[in-house]
């Protein structure tokens, strides 16, 4: 738009302005002057289309406002802002989300003038062997050659039968020369299809972010409650009594979060706790502040649940009731010196025989409901927490005595029964060598406070994709498949169908069953402790017809051969993956939307990895680190260290491809929000030049991979001629059917193709296909026409407590909020004394759970959806067992052998692999449970004194490809920068904005230093020790650079989940 | 008079997220305008032709509250006597009726005499549209019955707008409830600075640890210019201003006799 326009419109405007102020006449100002300089409004009388902000996982909706032309075709953004009917965000926008103008767009710094993003990549690139540029080049030729690539790489290292230990050889189907990294920024649709193509395909080294962010979650909050989710919802914040943030600076990473707490601060006097290392955006707003080293939280939470114990806070019945505090552990369980019963310091692991219940005569788990017997959960945990007391606790966490007991006051007043708490967290809490058991940590505190299941309440992980729950639904993990079942290993345990529901079935695997049919009765007749896990033969074969259609049947197992099947004791997450990468062992890798390159851990190393890469697949809108890992500029460093390669574009024959993305509102699909609430996205403008959707690049990738295929007879590429793959709008059609593709996520009838209306209804016989049974129910029939439920847009919120059921869908079976059971008291039907107005759910002795049994009386209803099972009431065995999903239906506080931690049952703390300590409250440094990878990089505090962590900034997000390459966002924050404190930044002789090189075994890095008091040095055990902070969001491409910081942190992962130590190791700090 | 509209900025709940910077320039199309970061988070020490608003970031640290760290929206406070529209030798600011300090660019001719006069030295010279430039407290959103994009976009409830009397009410209760509850110095600004500005601050300290003027000024030379050289300014500026501070202006103000801007094709 050029100023003549400008100008000539703003006349036009005059005139209809002048005319509303006519009013204003004898104000003594010069209306018609005034009006002539008002512009006229650019959105007026156009209508935004509503797409979900792709940054964080808060879930808040966006219009996106466009000129078209007469006949609606795009021509140009006008602006996108926030959605006012979205009731997460109420029409608000961070940073992040009110930059989406550029994610297109940008106006001319010189100019002014609108023109594309000139970062965006508008046509297909390719990168030859050796070669120091790009070339342009067809869709056809990139896909063609991809597909080839595929083709080859497969077929040359395809293992289709393997022997096992038995020394029998069973189908195992898998590659491991092709990996896939990325998804959790793709729609849930995409990354189906994505996670459904590579399956297909043999691979098995398949990850997404969430084993860089919120692996954890899963691996602590599933033992503990039965599914790994934030268990409440983003604008459920605003109905508790205080929030303990903790590992998270939701302020910046989640402002809706922080929006919604405030809100419970304003309306009903709710307290904010920050517990962080640093004083950050969150603590400057927060009513109380508490500084903590980092790594140190199960012992800051340690002598939490001590304090709650020794002074009676906690809800009784709640905790007798609906955890299993009352169940008796087997007499040989012990604890001694920081280790648990079993350990094996040779393999670092346990054996958890031990870690079980005492079982009565009838095989039901022994109980003291007095919570007095020795051997009960709650006396083993008192006497595991009685070293925790508060002046220990404050020797390791380094937290001031006085804001550590205000704390403790503070949050754990929530257990009184007309008060909840929540807890909000994200990477400070997951990214440490112990981040499953952090997690675990917390999940103790908040079922002895009685605050999970309840609205204010729960375990908020605060995801940091906007769907990387949906990405994680979608299985893009390798060691499950869609839905959170373990995925088939190469064993006998999971030689076949009938092997592999045995052995994922909860209990079932010493049925004497023979067929899947005497299985099926099994099933039906019931199976002590399994939880609602029993079903998982019907999601099994559910999804394998999905995939498989009619070559999946009864006869062939369902086609369960063509899963692919993993080495059970070989690990393919994110790190081992480039461990395996770095030594050559992976010839192909697909980039999906991540930036390992800035994201990994020691990022030197990962880049380096990528070299050995024969040929690389990058799908992005940008080129960011990881698509230009062999330019020159990738490899200067500002010092030169023995552990890092220097390179240079003729050194690396990596092949890549570069496939432009669409961006997110240029296409549509669905998102989960980190609430679980799946989301619809409409299209609201073209893709920028030949840019395309990633759904339509799979699409297309796949029938040519197929086509390549067309012609075998070959048993062995069966998994993929086999493959159903119809998702195009029509026969011949050039886009993909997003609609279709949902239809087989979310579960269709085989008979006539018609969705199944929810995933009680799947069945195991053939008779549904359904690719991700936790998305079933969202989907129906309805008026004669499909519905995608994540279309919904309804305001209406009967609760009263921000549930609006009727706004999008989640997951599962649309509960706002999980294990809703123990919003009322055990009777099922009294609320907590004093809680009435956040009752969810309760027992309704007058109405029938099933309308077709009119007679049998008595259902959960409820203003959320029960997350009960319907008919189980007071005659119930069950009728006490809040976490349906979990064997012994109780909260866990003693991790038992039925669900274990790698590390043991009650979360002991253990120092970083990194630490300047010596270990204080046990015998053990380190996490016992995990494995060292690269012990000749360790750091030691004689050469590396100084703490460091990394951490994320408001104006960017994850690993900056997606907001440096965005011009309003870079300017505000436009270079990597370390935060010190005063105090060492005197010691070192370091001035405010002066270059700083940061040090560590890993390598060295550049930033400019900023001097704050909002660190402070911390007084551990009687000594002074510093610690420093760094964002991790900058690299060397896009308008705002500097050093990724991940190149200084190491390659040592949780015992559970293998997610790096990001957030705690030691490094040193000068001037440059 | 009619009643006033104004946004209420809360700093007590603003989480400094800078929503309201970036809405900001996308809804008056603004480009960035890169600089280095400087080891503050604010990485524009302050407004330019092309950001008309920023956050700033002040540390203080005492014995009794320990380490605060104080955000602050700035930007054009749309003062209730504008010095700005006192001074334009082009008369391009106005006012409008709910009290908008409202900057026509079509007239401006880029002499940044309001940038001098102004006691916040809030309007800033735009070099490609050659013009000063400032906050419009979106007119043009405000008179369509919209908030301003700040306002709309802010997720913690820092930035509201309404009636300005309204706004001064709750204000004043909120000072009130803050002082009561570890804010012991909170206050208002804008009530009365500069006989009232049409953007009313709470703040949780005293202006000074905002870096705020506790007690603005109008600049002396304003009425100079107002009462003598404006009213003759065709011919009397020469003679009157030559060689001083403001000589930049009566260049600019010579040059706009002979240059494009009255025929409007200035580009």
């Amino acid at each position: 738009m050029n100023c003549k326009i400008t100008r000539r419109q703003l006349f036009k405007g005059g005139g209809v302005a002048v005319a509303s102020l006519s009013m204003a006449a004898g104000l003594g100002f010069d209306l018609q002057a005034t009006a002539s300089a008002v512009k006229e409004l650019r959105i007026k009388n156009v209508k935004g289309i509503p797409t979900v902000c792709p940054y964080c996982g808060s879930g808040c909706g966006l219009l996106v406002y466009s000129e078209r032309d007469a006949s609606g075709k795009f021509i140009k953004l006008l602006s996108v802002e926030g959605d006012p009917d979205n009731p997460i965000n109420q029409g608000k926008a961070c940073a992040k989300g009110s930059s989406m103008f550029n994610l297109r767009e940008i106006y001319d710094p010189e100019t002014g003038k609108q023109m594309i993003n000139p970062k965006r990549v508008q046509k297909p690139m390719y990168r030859a062997p050796g070669s120091e540029k790009w070339e342009e080049k067809e869709w056809d030729w990139m896909l063609d050659k991809i597909a080839e690539k595929v083709k080859d790489t497969r077929d040359s290292s395809f293992i289709h039968k393997e022997k096992i230990a038995d020394g029998s050889e069973i189908i195992v189907n898998r590659t491991e020369k092709i990996a896939s990294i990325g998804g959790s920024p793709l729609d849930n649709e995409e990354c189906y299809v994505l996670t459904k193509m590579m399956r297909s395909l043999g691979v098995v080294y398949l990850e997404t972010q969430a084993r860089l962010c919120h692996s954890p979650s899963v691996g602590g909050l599933a033992p503990s409650f039965g599914r790994g989710v934030m268990t409440n919802h983003m604008i459920d914040m605003r109905n508790t009594d205080c929030a303990l943030v903790m590992g998270s600076n939701i302020a910046e990473n989640h402002p809706m979060g922080m929006k919604w707490l405030l809100h419970a601060r304003e309306n009903r006097g709710a307290k904010i706790i920050a517990v962080d290392p640093r004083y950050t955006r969150t603590a400057a707003v927060a009513d109380l502040y508490a500084p903590m080293r980092s790594g140190t939280d199960i012992a800051f939470l340690g002598g939490m649940v001590k304090y709650i114990i020794d002074n009676g806070l906690y809800l009784k019945d709640y905790v007798v009731n609906y955890t299993n505090a009352a169940m008796l552990i087997k007499d040989e369980y012990d604890f001694k010196d920081g280790l648990f019963v079993g350990y094996n310091s040779e393999k670092r692991s346990y054996d958890t025989t031990n870690w079980d219940y005492k079982y009565d005569a009838s095989g039901t788990i022994a109980k003291d409901e007095t919570l007095q017997d020795p051997h009960c959960v709650f006396q083993l945990m008192k006497k595991h927490y009685s070293r925790y007391d508060i002046d220990t606790v404050c020797r390791i966490t380094g937290t001031p005595k006085n804001k550590y007991l205000e704390v403790l006051k503070t949050f754990c007043a929530t257990g009184a029964a007309n008060k909840t708490g929540t807890i909000c967290y994200a990477m400070g809490i997951t990214q440490h060598t112990v981040g499953s058991q952090n997690i675990r940590a917390f999940a103790v505190v908040q079922l002895l406070l009685g605050n999970i299941g309840r609205a204010g309440g729960g375990i908020n992980a605060l995801r940091g994709e906007n769907n990387v729950q949906g990405a994680t639904d979608m299985a893009l993990l390798y060691h499950y498949i869609p839905g959170y079942i373990s995925s088939p290993t190469s064993s006998a345990a999971n030689k076949d169908l009938l092997s592999f529901v045995k052995a994922v079935t909860p209990g079932a695997a010493k049925l004497p069953a023979t067929t899947m049919d005497e299985f099926r009765n099994a099933v039906k007749a019931g199976i002590p402790y399994s939880g609602w896990k029993v079903n998982t033969s019907k999601w099994v074969v559910s999804l394998l017809k999905a995939w498989y259609g009619d070559a999946a049947h009864k006869d062939n197992g369902f086609a369960y051969d063509y899963l692919p099947k993993r080495t059970a004791t070989k690990d393919y997450s994110h790190m081992p993956m480039f461990e395996a990468m770095y030594k050559g062992e992976i010839d192909g890798l697909f980039v999906n939307g991540t930036n390992p390159v800035v994201g990994g851990p020691d990022a030197n190393k990962e880049q380096e990895a990528l070299t050995k890469l024969k040929w690389a697949v990058v799908i992005d809108l940008w080129l960011h680190e990881t698509a230009d890992f062999w330019t020159y500029q990738a490899w200067e460093r500002p010092t030169k260290n023995d552990n890092v390669k220097t390179l240079s574009p003729k050194d690396i024959n990596t092949e890549v491809f570069f496939l432009p993305a669409a961006a997110v509102y240029e296409k549509e699909g669905t998102a989960a929000s980190t609430g679980r609430w799946v989301q619809f996205r409409w299209k609201g403008a073209d893709p920028v030049g030949e840019s395309k959707a990633d759904l339509w690049i799979y699409n297309e990738l796949e029938k040519r991979i197929k086509k390549l295929y067309a012609t075998s007879t070959r048993v062995e590429d069966e998994p993929i001629t086999k493959l159903t793959w119809n998702y195009d709008e029509h026969p011949g059609a050039e886009e993909p059917d997003v609609l279709k593709v949902a239809n087989e996520l979310c579960g269709f009838n085989v008979a006539d193709g018609k969705p199944v209306e929810g995933f009680a209804k799947l069945a195991d016989d053939g008779s549904t296909a359904c690719g991700c049974w936790v998305y079933c129910g969202a989907t129906t029939w309805k008026d004669g026409k499909f519905l995608y439920k994540t279309q919904l847009r309804q305001k209406e919120d009967p609760s009263g407590l921000g549930l609006y059921p009727n706004w999008s869908w989640a997951w599962p079976m649309n509960r706002r909020i999980v294990y809703n059971r123990c919003s009322v008291q055990p009777d099922g039907v009294t609320p907590w004394p004093g809680d009435e107005k956040r009752r969810l759910v309760w027992w309704d002795p007058t109405k029938p759970a099933d309308a077709t049994k009119p007679d049998v009386l008595g259902t959960w209803a409820g203003v959320d959806v029960p997350d009960f099972i319907k008919g189980n009431g007071p005659a119930s065995p069950a009728f006490k067992d809040p976490f349906i999903m979990l064997p012994e239906g109780k909260g866990v506080l003693f991790a038992s052998s039925k669900g274990a931690m790698k590390e043991g049952p009650f979360p002991e703390h253990y120092e970083p692999w990194e630490s300047p300590l010596e270990p204080i409250i046990n015998k053990q440094s380190m996490n016992p449970a995990t494995k060292v990878i690269q012990p000749d990089k360790h750091g030691k505090s004689d050469k590396y004194p100084i703490i460091a962590t990394t951490f994320r900034l408001v104006e960017h997000w994850q690993t900056g490809a997606l907001t440096r390459n965005l011009p309003w966002l870079a300017e505000l924050m436009p270079n990597m920068f370390v935060e010190l404190s005063e105090e060492l930044a005197r010691e070192k002789g370091i001035e405010n904005g002066q270059n700083t090189i940061i040090s560590t075994p890993r390598g060295d890095i550049e930033a400019i230093a900023c001097v704050t008091k909002r660190w402070k040095p911390f007084i551990l055990d009687g000594r002074t020790v510093h610690q420093i902070g760094m964002p991790w969001q900058f690299g060397f491409k896009g308008y705002a650079t500097g050093d990724p910081a991940n190149r200084l942190t190491p390659i040592v992962g949780d015992a559970n989940t293998m997610i790096p130590e990001y957030k705690a190791w030691l490094c040193d700090i000068r001037r440059a | 008079m009619a009643r006033l509209k104004t946004n209420l900025y809360d700093v007590s709940k603003c989480t400094a997220c800078r929503g309201c910077l970036i809405a900001c320039k996308d809804s008056n199309q603004l480009p960035a305008v890169m600089e280095p970061f400087k080891g503050n988070y604010s990485t524009h020490e302050d407004t330019n032709g092309n950001t008309y608003t920023i956050m700033r970031f002040i540390e203080h640290e005492d014995p009794v509250d320990g380490v605060r760290w104080n955000f602050l929206k700035w930007q054009c406070m749309h003062c209730l006597d504008p010095e700005c529209m006192k001074v334009c030798p082009k008369n391009a600011y106005t006012k409008t009726e709910w009290g908008a300090t409202l900057h026509d660019e079509a007239k401006c001719i880029g002499c940044q005499y309001c940038s001098y006069a102004c006691p916040f030295e809030i309007p800033k010279y735009r070099k490609h549209t050659d013009t000063v430039t400032k906050c419009t407290l979106c007119v043009e959103r405000v008179e369509e019955g919209l908030k301003p994009a700040c306002a709309r976009t802010c997720p913690s409830g820092a930035l509201t707008f309404g009636y300005r009397d309204e706004l001064l009410q709750q204000a004043e209760a909120r000072v009130k409830f803050l002082r009561a509850n570890g804010f012991p110095r909170a206050t208002i600004y804008g009530k009365v600075e500069l006989g009232g500005t049409n953007k009313i601050y709470v703040l949780t300290d005293t202006p000074d640890k905002f870096n705020l003027p506790v007690d603005p000024k109008v600049s002396a030379n304003t009425w100079v210019w107002q009462d003598w050289v404006r009213p003759y300014a065709g011919w009397l500026i020469p003679l009157a201003l030559a060689g001083s501070a403001v000589s930049f202006v009566t260049t600019r103000l010579l040059a706009d006799k002979n240059d494009d801007h009255s025929k409007g094709g200035h580009e």
